[in-house]
C-alpha cells in the first residue's frame, strides 16, 4: 500500500508477514483470491492442476501481510496463510 | 518399504480441514459459486465459538446449499425438500442443549418451505438459520425463483421476471424472528462474526448470504462471478439497525446490507417448560 506520507511511527510498526500456502488440486480457478488480494501478489500460473484449472501463484513471495483475505474467501478450502514469525523473518 | 513414486506427498493441511469431510473434497459447487465461502465462513464460526463440536447439528435441506451437511464432518441431517426447519425444530425440543444450525438456500427455505420458516420463526425455535440466497433455482436449470429481482432473466422468465421478489430480512422480522442480518459473500468477515452471534445467542436468527450463481443465474444475466463481486463492493450500503422493509434487493438503487435485528424474545423451550413442565428441576 502507498503512503500519501510515511506515518511518524513506521519504524516502530511491525508488519506481519506471512507465507501463502495453495492446495493446487482443491482449486477450480474462480480467481477471487487474486481479484480481492489486498496485496496484489497472486496471479494465475500457466500450469495446470488435475483438474484442468489454472491455480492462482505467488508473485511477491516476502509482501504476504498474513491477513488471510483469501483464506476466507476461498469457497474452495484450497488456500490458506500462515504467519512468519519475526526470528525467521530476520534469517 | 517401498514408497510408490507417483503417489503425492501427504497434502498440505487447510486450518478448517478438522471440520470438513477431506475425502468428498473438492465438492459439487462450480466454479466462482459463493456457496463454499458461506460454508468455510460457517465452519469459522462454529471454530471461533469455543463450543465443543459434538454440541453442534447442522440440518439442510434440498439444493445446491444442502450438499453443505455432507461435506461437514460433524452430526449433520440432508433433509427432504423443504423440511429443513422442521426436522431442526425436533431435534431442538429432543435436545435443547444442541445448537441446531440450518443452512440451506433460498428456494428450499423460502419456496417450498416459506411456511416452516415463518411458524419456526413466530415460535421462536432456537435455531441459527443460514440462507444462502443466489437469486434462482440454482441446481434444477435457473428457473424463476421467489427471490428472483423484478426484470431479471431466468430459464423460464426469458424475457425478465414481471414480479417483485421476497424481501427475506423483512419476512423473518415480521414473522417474529429474533436475529435478522443480511451480508454477502465479500463480507466475509462480517458474516463470520453475525454467524458466530446468532450461534452463541439465544432465539431464531436469521442470517440471509447474498451469493453469486455464475451458471444459471449470471449467465444469463451477463454478469460474470467477478462483476457479481464487484456489484456486491460497489452497490451494497452497510446499515446496521436499518429498517428490514426498506432492504429489498435492488442493486439500481443499492442494496442495505447488515445487521437488522437483535431483540431478546423467550424461546419456545423456555415457554414449553413453563407451561407443560412445572415442577421439573432442570
Amino acid at each position: 500500500m502507498a503512503f500519501w506520507r510515511v506515518p511518524l511511527d513506521a519504524q516502530e510498526i511491525q508488519v506481519i508477514k506471512g507465507v501463502v500456502c495453495i492446495i493446487d488440486d482443491r482449486c477450480k480457478g474462480c480467481g477471487y483470491c487474486i481479484e480481492f488480494c489486498p496485496k496484489d501478489i497472486l496471479k494465475f500460473s500457466d500450469k495446470f492442476n488435475r483438474k484442468g484449472y489454472h491455480p492462482p501463484v505467488v508473485t511477491k513471495l516476502d509482501e504476504c501481510v498474513n491477513c488471510h483475505y483469501c483464506e476466507i474467501i476461498c469457497p474452495e478450502f484450497a488456500i490458506y496463510s500462515v504467519e512468519i514469525t519475526p526470528a525467521a523473518v530476520q534469517k | 518399504m517401498t514408497t510408490n513414486p507417483k503417489k503425492l506427498a501427504k497434502q498440505p493441511e487447510h486450518p478448517l480441514d478438522d471440520l470438513i469431510r477431506t475425502e468428498r473434497i473438492p465438492h459439487i459447487w462450480c466454479p466462482g459459486c459463493g456457496i463454499g465461502t458461506v460454508f468455510s465462513s460457517c465452519l469459522s464460526a462454529i471454530k471461533a465459538t469455543g463450543i465443543p463440536y459434538n454440541q453442534f447439528t447442522m440440518v439442510s435441506g434440498i439444493g445446491c446449499s444442502a450438499r453443505a451437511a455432507g461435506y461437514i464432518k460433524l452430526d449433520s441431517f440432508h433433509t427432504t425438500h423443504g423440511r429443513a426447519i422442521p426436522f431442526a425444530s425436533g431435534i431442538k425440543m429432543a435436545k435443547p442443549e444442541l445448537k441446531v444450525i440450518v443452512f440451506s438456500g433460498d428456494g428450499d427455505l423460502f419456496a417450498i418451505g416459506g411456511n416452516h420458516f415463518i411458524h419456526a420463526a413466530r415460535r421462536n425455535m432456537d435455531l441459527t438459520v443460514i440462507c444462502v440466497n443466489n437469486l434462482t433455482y440454482g441446481m434444477t436449470g435457473g428457473q424463476c425463483a421467489a427471490t428472483t429481482p423484478n426484470k431479471a432473466k431466468s430459464t423460464t422468465t426469458p424475457l425478465g421476471n414481471p414480479d417483485a421478489p421476497f424481501n427475506l430480512p423483512l419476512l423473518a422480522y415480521a414473522a417474529g424472528a429474533s436475529y435478522v442480518a443480511r451480508w454477502t459473500i465479500l463480507h466475509t468477515r462480517d458474516l463470520t462474526t453475525a454467524i458466530n452471534e446468532a450461534i452463541v445467542r439465544k432465539g431464531f436468527s436469521f442470517i440471509e448470504v447474498l451469493s453469486p450463481c455464475p451458471i444459471n443465474y449470471g449467465r444469463r444475466n451477463k454478469e460474470k462471478p467477478l462483476d457479481t463481486l464487484k456489484l456486491y463492493q460497489d452497490r451494497t450500503i452497510i446499515k446496521n439497525g436499518a429498517d428490514p422493509a426498506r432492504a429489498d434487493i435492488d442493486f439500481e438503487k443499492g442494496v442495505v446490507i447488515g445487521k437488522f435485528i437483535d431483540i431478546d424474545r423467550s424461546t419456545c423451550d423456555d415457554r414449553y417448560s413453563e407451561l407443560h413442565r412445572p415442577c421439573s428441576d432442570d
